[in-house]
């Protein structure tokens, strides 16, 4: 999960690193309030989680209440590459002397964790990698050690930091880490980290991806998830459950498994058409799983069919083929339907299955096969 | 001959009791034929559950049975204790099918093992298991799909793709040595290149079946691999050409990050180390069977 900037840096500061005052506000006057808080001059920030908002006017200086004013009624509704603003950051505009880099993430060949820090921050990172290697200090930290302020305070003095940052910084990247670590981040980055020209070390971005996986420790991440998608059809499968992401294609997927999953938007791609979402009902395949999926592609108004398919390992597919049926009889789908079902128990399923099939509920024998079908009749391939 | 496992491996169950997922599937492995010999649960030490006897730990269980072998489906939150109490108790092998751990216990969990348990060797988390057919399994495959007796083995990140692997080989009358499921999670205890390496110095095994998806980068080393080690021919398979970037596919590992690891750039590493890159699964079993057939 992804959080806000705004999100990001109040996780941040439960490690103790350091950011610039400020607050968030849903509106002009809320803005205008932040701000009087923080202490002018203040930058008036679009929370979204996308890169690029600065190029696209969603980041601007602003020396009093009335530039707050104007600044904030232009940013909120923006439209920033298809992600609407809907909340600010307002905060405290720092005079920067110096922009660098620090990030936490997983190296998943060495099976280490990574550091990177640079002095050269405030653009691009993989740019920076790309062009100028050199400039990245990299630490592999081996979990079962941490990392200790000794070992913070080389790297610090291997990225080449200003002298009078050194210091500052070691000790936030000691608590960057303990928040990556304990804080159960996928990513904790800092682009840029600044160094004010009155000397003080801060954070003034925050990049945090949450782990999925450690929520069951984590209760405080609740209000996280709450703004976690704006993709209606996405909370609507989070809802029920579901492991569902939206698309913009045609054709509603649903498979058992995220690798067949995977397969079956590539094949639907491969004969010409295109997925209207990727969603893996699990190795089961229950008429409840099976019916609250299909409710979930049903409400998508931009599928024009769907391709349910689904291999049997443990769960035999006469089962699921019965779990169809009586999901079917229970909700009333809109789109034909193609199904391929393949597996333990694959006959006796397609007997199931026999008396029930028609020009809107369609059995395929490949996967090639059914995702052909499925193109067609959501209006053909591209 | 197989790898990892056969029918010498002797299984502990860990988390067993009357209602545990541990028991559905170790109950359905000792259908299968494997020789499931302890389980394990604090709370009943000297109980028999289905024939099974429980013991305490991990330790005792060793002591008394001389199992070789652990199986760990365990909640998340108990795994990481679960993997390492194994390790501790000297367990060679342990198959850990939990899906949902922390990567930082994970991360955590497969550095320990590296330094403190070097003779331990741990497949997955968040994997189907390892099958040799009609020997031993250890997981949740289906054994009614898979054929004894050679000539290919599958390594694979994703547990229904790899049943579709088994599928379509036994259909055409292909057998398979081993079926490894090393797991979709981020850090994985076995690689594709254990593997592989495995593979290529078991006799039975003719050609390998390589699935792999989305994430990370271990489809190129496993192909830097292939192309400086490998004799034999490897057939591959890479889920997710179509899927976005940034997002999680389904397991936690499945993630295009920036522009790294994209299925694209994964295929063209295999393919530049000579493996035969199939677009679809279906295209990667009929490429197998060919190559078996030219085998002879």
């Amino acid at each position: 999960m992804d959080l806000f900037e705004y999100q990001g840096k109040q996780y941040f500061a439960r490690f103790g690193i350091p950011t610039s005052a400020g607050g968030v506000a849903d509106t002009v006057d809320e803005a205008v309030e932040q701000a009087e808080r923080a202490g002018y001059p203040v930058v008036v920030k679009a929370q979204v989680k996308v890169g690029g908002r600065g190029k696209a006017g969603g980041v601007k200086l602003a020396a009093d209440a009335a530039e707050v004013r104007t600044h904030a009624g232009n940013i909120l509704g923006l439209d920033i590459k298809g992600h609407v603003v809907k909340r600010l950051w307002v905060e405290h505009a720092s005079d920067i002397a110096r922009e660098y880099y620090a990030s936490f993430t997983l190296d998943r060949a060495a099976k280490k964790h990574l550091g990177m820090l640079s002095a050269k921050g405030g653009v691009d990172i993989e740019e920076v990698a790309a062009t100028d290697p050199d400039a990245i200090a990299m630490v592999h930290i081996d979990p079962t050690e941490g990392l200790d302020a000794a070992a913070a305070r080389r790297w610090v003095d291997a990225a080449g930091l200003d002298e009078k940052a050194r210091g500052q910084a070691a000790a936030l990247l000691v608590d960057l880490y303990r928040c990556y670590v304990e804080g159960d981040c996928d990513l904790a980055e800092i682009n840029p980290l600044i160094l004010t020209t009155e000397g003080t070390v801060h954070a003034l971005d925050a990049k945090v991806t949450l782990d999925d996986n450690a929520a069951f420790r984590h209760p405080e991440w609740e209000e996280y998830a709450a703004t976690d998608t704006e993709d209606v059809r996405e909370a609507r499968a989070r809802e029920r459950g579901l492991n569902y992401i939206g698309l913009e294609g045609s054709v509603g997927i649903i498979a058992n498994g995220a690798g067949l999953a995977m397969s079956t938007l590539d094949v639907v791609n491969q004969v010409g058409g295109s997925a209207a979402n990727f969603l893996d009902i699990g190795g089961g395949a229950s008429a409840d799983v099976m019916a609250a999926a299909l409710e979930v592609i049903n409400s998508d108004p931009s599928v024009k069919s769907i391709f349910v398919n689904i291999f049997g390992g443990i769960t035999r597919v006469d089962e699921v083929a019965k779990g169809v049926v009586e999901a079917l009889s229970r909700v009333d789908i809109a789109s034909p339907i193609v199904l391929r079902l393949d597996g333990t128990n694959a006959e006796a399923g397609r007997e199931i299955l026999a008396p029930h099939l028609s020009d809107r509920l369609v059995a395929e024998p490949t996967m090639v096969a059914a995702a052909r079908r499925a193109v067609e009749l959501a209006g053909g391939p591209r | 001959m197989s790898i990892f496992v056969d029918e010498r491996t002797t299984v502990v169950v860990q988390g067993i009791s009357p209602t545990s997922q541990g028991l559905y599937h170790g109950l359905r492995n000792r259908d299968y034929g494997t020789k499931v010999v302890a389980g394990t649960n604090p709370n009943r030490g000297g109980e028999e559950i289905e024939g099974i006897p429980v013991y305490a730990t991990v330790a005792e269980a060793v002591e008394a049975t001389g199992a070789n072998a652990s199986f760990i489906s365990v909640p998340p939150r108990f795994a990481a204790a679960a993997i390492i109490e194994a390790a501790e108790a000297g367990i060679p092998f342990v198959v850990c099918i939990t899906e949902g751990i922390p990567a930082q216990d994970e991360a955590l969990v497969y550095n320990r093992l590296v330094r403190e348990f070097p003779g331990t060797r741990l497949l997955g988390p968040n994997c189907p298991g390892i099958i040799s057919p009609g020997k031993c399994n250890i997981g949740i495959t289906s054994g009614d799909i898979a054929l004894p007796g050679g000539p290919v083995g599958i390594v694979s990140r994703s547990g229904t793709l790899t049943y579709q692997a088994l599928h379509e080989l036994s259909q055409q009358g292909v057998g398979q040595t081993t079926c490894v499921g090393i797991g979709g999670d981020p850090v994985p205890g076995t690689s594709f290149i254990d593997c592989l390496t495995a593979f290529e110095a078991d006799p039975d095994t003719r050609a390998v079946m390589m699935i792999g998806e989305i994430g990370g980068s271990a489809e190129e080393e496993a192909a830097e691999f292939i192309g400086s080690s490998m004799t034999k021919p490897v057939v591959s398979y890479i889920a997710g050409v179509t899927a976005p970037a940034g997002r999680k596919m389904g397991h936690a590992g499945a993630i295009i990050s920036g522009s790294k690891g994209t299925a694209q750039a994964k295929m063209d590493a295999l393919a530049a180390a000579g493996v035969t890159v199939a677009q679809n699964p279906t295209e990667a079993g009929e490429a197998m069977v060919e190559i078996v057939r030219k085998l002879g």
